[in-house]
């Protein structure tokens, strides 16, 4: 080290503090029983302000973590989503379909300030109540219950980006037919009836679906396979079929007219996903670290393994079927990756992959329900299929959320030596099922009677951007 | 005063148009269009559904020629636009009636 001016005179300080400190220590009586002198020469109220400010430190961190994160999850939403299905419809649907996602940007985050937080995160067994309303309580003070080291704003504002993005997933399955007004009450509903008691159940304290927070049937779920993927994608189905098919569905031709768009949506939906996956740690440590990892293994995986299956089928990979495929395996790990081990992240992600590959061009086909973007078969099956694998593949590990009596860590999935998780994964996903398919049929029926969810035929031919939003997409003539 | 409508592939559109101007002609029109005779078209698979694509991209020149070069502008045409696959297209002939220059009302075939 060189001897320059500035380090010499900080070495000499710390020289001078420390025996300033020895000698001072020396005049004082002596503080414990024991009474050695290097005890005493650092007092308890020196060791307690350290330990804070390490704290501190390691809030900082977590804490800037964590605002990247929601940053990144707002970022999925817009433009990641909007590009994502943007690209999939027909021309003259395309700001029809991005304006519903920034929509909910604002919808959601209104509702959320006002009741939505509360609900989802008070207290309660079905639903939380209205202690936070208006984001009474809601400072810079950690809440202890969900995130102890960031300010409770940070909490807050991570959860509003996840009940963002949910209901505008829901918005695929309609897409191309749906009434601008109809989508907005429709999702206000849905997002104070169907995701703020399901949110409670699984992630809020006392909710009864909850794993840490006593909940009666301790379902996992890292970041949102029931709360987010299954409730959107089931909904979406119910969507869907009471909606009917779009006109001239399936005879007539309705490739996506930009699957430019749709490929920057699928990265930016990949990247933001870290901060869906790994911010859910609520913390910047080396659980969203495993989660990191674990979510960009499954996307990789699943990406290769639709690939592969439609290699194989068709004989040629699409650049259609390898973004979908790697969305695929993100929503399957949603669940999962805060629980398992990269291996294993990989082979969830394989499956989801082939698995939605096949719901996508088989099954729905031979159902023949008009998903118009495969929010069902890729959110609805993917969510489901990781909720399961959840249950199979957990690990304490890699997170111990388990303890017996004398805190010892015991097993939390299948293959950990729990077998019973798998029983109450199952009974998650059919809370989320249920929740979600009476809840958005119910609510639908409602807003159709209200507002109306269809448009009408002519406007449907013509165009939603023209008829919902006067505008055009694209104004290429010069 | 000759109508010359040729259909060819996009592939062959640069060298046909740099023979052209070599061959001293002035003046064409180009259009981006999609149409088949008898050539097939191709599949598209989007996310399982398939799509049959048969309305394939070609390029539509014109041009109003003066008689007395219509028969080399066909020559040079044929020559650069041939590949000798199917879908190598086509070229038609017409009479025009007048031609006028929108300038200084010029008629006739001094106006081309």
């Amino acid at each position: 080290m060189d001897c320059n001016g500035p380090a010499l005179r900080r070495a000499i300080l710390v020289s001078v503090v420390f025996l300033a400190a020895l000698f001072a220590a020396t005049s004082l009586k002596a503080q414990t029983a024991a009474g050695s002198l290097l005890a005493s020469a650092v007092s308890q109220a020196d060791l307690a302000k350290l330990d804070q400010r390490i704290s501190a430190a390691q809030s900082s961190g977590d804490n800037a973590w964590m605002l990247v994160s929601a940053a990144l999850v707002l970022m999925m939403t817009g433009p990641g989503l909007a590009l994502f299905y943007g690209g999939l419809v027909r021309q003259k649907n395309t700001l029809a379909i991005m304006m519903q996602s920034f929509a909910l940007m604002g919808l959601i985050t209104v509702l959320w300030a006002l009741v939505g937080y509360s609900l989802c995160f008070g207290s309660g067994t079905l639903v939380g109540g209205f202690e936070h309303a208006f984001l009474r309580g809601v400072g810079v003070e950690p809440n202890t219950d969900y995130a102890p080291t960031i300010p409770q704003l940070t909490f807050m504002v991570y959860q509003l980006m996840f009940a963002i993005i949910t209901p505008a997933l829901i918005t695929g399955a309609t897409a191309e037919r749906m009434k601008f007004s109809g989508t907005v009450l429709f999702i206000t509903l849905w997002f104070l009836v169907v995701y703020a008691p399901l949110a409670h159940m699984v992630w809020g304290k006392g909710g009864f679906l909850s794993a840490t927070l006593g909940g009666k049937f301790p379902t996992l779920d890292f970041a949102g396979g029931t709360v987010v993927h299954i409730s959107s994608g089931v909904s979406a189905l119910v969507c869907a079929l009471y909606m009917g098919k779009r006109h001239g569905y399936p005879k007539a031709p309705m490739p996506p007219h930009s699957l430019v768009l749709s490929f920057i949506g699928a990265c930016l939906l990949w990247v933001g996903w870290f901060g869906f996956n790994a911010g859910s740690a609520l913390a910047s440590n080396g659980l969203a670290s495993s989660a990191f990892v674990a979510t960009h293994f499954a996307a990789a995986a699943a990406a290769c393994g639709w690939s592969a299956a439609e290699w194989i089928k068709n004989g040629k990979p699409s650049a259609l079927g390898a973004i979908s495929g790697a969305v695929a395996g993100l929503v399957a790990i949603t669940p999962a990756a805060g629980f398992v081990a990269p291996m294993p992240a990989l082979i969830i992600g394989a499956i989801a992959g082939v698995v939605c590959y096949l719901m996508v061009t088989r099954v729905k086909a031979i159902f023949g329900y008009d998903d118009a973007l495969d929010a069902f078969g890729v959110h609805g099956v993917g969510g489901t299929i990781g909720a399961l694998l959840t249950g199979v593949f957990a690990s304490r590990a890699i997170n111990a959320v388990y303890h017996d009596v004398k805190g010892n860590a015991t097993a939390v999935g299948w293959l950990d030596g729990n077998f019973s998780q798998v029983g109450y994964q199952f009974v998650g996903a059919i809370v989320a099922w249920v929740f979600a398919l009476v809840g958005t049929l119910v609510l639908l029926k409602i807003t159709d009677m209200l507002v109306g969810v269809r448009v009408s035929e002519e406007h449907e031919i013509e165009g939603l951007d023209v008829t919902q939003h006067g505008e055009e997409a694209y104004n290429l003539e010069t | 005063m000759m109508k010359l409508e040729a259909i060819i592939q996009p592939s062959r559109f640069e060298s046909v148009k740099d023979a052209l101007r070599e061959i001293g002609v002035e003046g064409m029109t180009v259009i981006e269009v999609r149409g088949h005779g008898r050539q097939k078209g191709h599949t598209e698979v989007y996310r399982g559904r398939e799509y049959t694509v048969d309305l394939l991209p070609k390029i539509k020149i014109e041009m109003i020629l003066p008689d007395k070069i219509v028969q080399s502008v066909v020559d040079t045409i044929l020559r650069t636009a041939k590949t000798g696959k199917i879908g190598d297209g086509k070229i038609f002939l017409s009479r025009i009636d007048d031609a006028i220059r929108i300038r200084n009302d010029e008629r006739g075939e001094s106006a081309l």
